[in-house]
């Protein structure tokens, strides 16, 4: 199943979100656990992922850090400030909200 | 088909690297965390078993198309497009066709400026070398350029001829209260009018220049930008004009004629209006090819004026001297604060939101601290003078600058010091300046509009 490109684009920033909000992540990590938690339904282009982090930074939603990754590189680490937390509450009620009504319709269609 | 099979990978990545770096919106640090990204994808392919080639293939192709890349991050980062404008490759004949077309359109308005200013002379309003300068032309002067640079904007961002129509409202209204209103000669009201017209106007522009991205994509800070650099190149038009005026001058000298009539009366008034809208195609032609001027004479002047600002605190905590609360000085000290927020304004156009805090941060928050400590005795003297004397025209508008530049600056010292302690985003100084720019218009407005009846237009 392809899921629709805007609704990918739309869930981005709550999935990216509520991922940072159990923990400093970064990029190649966010998507493998998306691709994980989705059974791999739900596919990122990979570059795409870093200038949606870059606007979340841009927001005041996230910081960023460079921490060093062991092979002498350096990895940059992102982490949710409270903006973050509070904007990633407000989406979850949105969600909330669509979810909701289409499972009000789509339980009355399956039982009529 | 690909150029980067058959090598090592090593070279394979430094290829793609080279190859990335050349997209002009991503910086060092982007390409850094995007190979990064790159390497951990290639690591975990080829754990799963994949040979070196295949990896790299695979994971160059998950990375995405980078073209779209590109725009997005372009998107995210909106100041980078500032310096160079990759959203729109136009095709090479249509764009120089445009730009010939923009050329005419500029060309036509710097002569219209130039002509509105002589206009006056058809109603027997002259400029005199020997006398002094109407008062309708000081009360007038923004209203005969900044419509013309609407209008450049509006065919440029290319409005609809019905809601560019909408901002023909805030010049009339400037010319109703600039020209209506019975000034008694000589009067404060009359030349607070003066001074806050053009400001007041000056938010009209803006919203013609961003073009329903008042609120979104850095359209504000673009406006910001925009203005600063006009202001560089005005001056810079303008000593060029002096020296123009000046050979004008010596030669007809040269033969025993004098010229002043003709640059007074002429020369001057002309130039002065045409070079703001030469000035303004300037800025928009340029801003893709040579750096910012603004920022870097705001980070040359920083230090120096943060050095200024405490020496003056210090010494007057030393002598014990009160400040002096003279017109004069009331404007002065009104115009440093403006231009200590300008500087924090500025600092904040040009710095990489997304960068730590740095020295030149400290610096900036000194910069507004001491500001703020300025400001407190400014308005201590203000509010003395007033309960002593009562209130006039001067005082309350001295005051109201005053007031409004202290919450500005209040606000801002709060938000850096939540930066500079890693608690918020630099997103958040930038923010609240950009949001504050109405505040000034509508102050403006307000000296323009409301001082001159409340104060018997004294």
């Amino acid at each position: 199943m392809e899921l629709n490109k805007d609704l990918v684009a739309a869930s981005a920033t709550p999935l990216v979100l509520a991922m940072l909000a159990e923990g400093d992540s970064y990029g190649y990590a966010i998507i493998k656990r998306v691709a994980e938690l989705s059974g791999g339904r739900l596919q990122w282009t990979d570059g795409m992922l870093y200038p949606v982090l870059h606007r979340l930074e841009r927001q005041g939603y996230v910081t960023s850090q460079w921490r060093a990754a062991g092979n002498g590189r350096r990895r940059k680490y992102y982490r949710i400030t409270r903006d973050g937390r509070a904007q990633l509450a407000a989406q979850r009620r949105q969600w909330q909200v669509v979810d909701g009504t289409l499972r009000g319709l789509w339980m009355k269609e399956s039982t009529a | 088909m690909t150029p980067f099979a058959g090598q090592p990978l090593e070279e394979q990545i430094a290829q793609w690297r080279a190859y990335v770096r050349r997209r002009r919106v991503l910086n060092d640090a982007d390409v850094e965390e995007l190979e990064g990204h790159l390497r951990d994808q290639l690591a975990a392919l080829m754990e799963a078993g994949l040979a070196a080639e295949e990896a790299f293939l695979v994971a160059v192709k998950r990375m995405g198309d980078l073209d779209a890349l590109s725009r997005e991050f372009a998107r995210a980062h909106s100041e980078r497009l500032w310096k160079q404008l990759v959203v729109t490759p136009g095709a090479p004949e249509a764009s120089a066709a445009a730009a010939r077309a923009e050329t005419l359109v500029v060309l036509s308005l710097a002569v219209a400026a130039a002509l509105a200013v002589k206009a006056p002379v058809l109603f027997g309003i002259r400029i005199h070398p020997n006398e002094e300068l109407p008062r309708f032309y000081a009360r007038n002067a923004s209203l005969f350029v900044f419509p013309l640079l609407t209008l450049y904007f509006l065919w440029k961002r290319g409005w609809e001829a019905g809601r560019g129509l909408w901002l023909a409202l805030p010049f009339a209204a400037g010319a109703f209260f600039a020209n209506v209103y019975p000034f008694r000669t000589g009067g404060d009201t009359e030349a607070l009018a003066i001074l806050h017209l053009p400001i007041a106007l000056w938010l009209a522009v803006g919203v013609a220049y961003v073009r329903g991205r008042w609120f979104s994509n850095g359209g504000r800070m673009d406006f910001v930008r925009f203005s600063g650099e006009l202001v560089v190149y005005y001056v810079l038009i303008a000593l060029g004009g002096g020296v123009f005026t000046a050979f004008t001058m010596l030669l007809f000298n040269a033969i025993g004629m004098n010229a002043a009539g003709l640059t007074a009366g002429w020369l001057l008034p002309c130039g002065a209006a045409g070079a703001v809208l030469i000035g303004s195609w300037l800025v928009e032609a340029k801003q893709s090819v040579i750096e910012n001027m603004a920022p870097v004479l705001t980070r040359l002047f920083t230090p120096l004026f943060t050095a200024l600002l405490l020496a003056f605190l210090a010494t007057m905590a030393w002598t014990g001297s009160p400040i002096d609360v003279r017109r004069e000085v009331l404007i002065a000290f009104d115009l440093l604060l403006a231009l200590v927020v300008g500087l924090v304004l500025y600092a904040a156009s040009a710095r990489d939101p997304q960068a730590p805090p740095g020295w030149c941060d400290g610096l900036q928050w000194l910069l507004v601290l001491s500001a703020l400590a300025v400001d407190v005795a400014a308005l201590a003297a203000i509010a003395g003078r007033i309960s002593e004397f009562g209130f006039t025209a001067n005082r309350v508008a001295a005051l109201g600058e005053n007031l409004i530049l202290l919450a500005n600056l209040a606000w801002t010292a709060w938000l850096y010091a939540r930066f500079l302690r890693g608690r918020g985003s630099f997103a958040a100084v930038e923010r609240w300046q950009v949001a504050y720019l109405p505040v000034y218009s509508g102050w403006a407005a307000l000296v323009v509009a409301g001082f001159p009846p409340l104060f018997g237009y004294r």
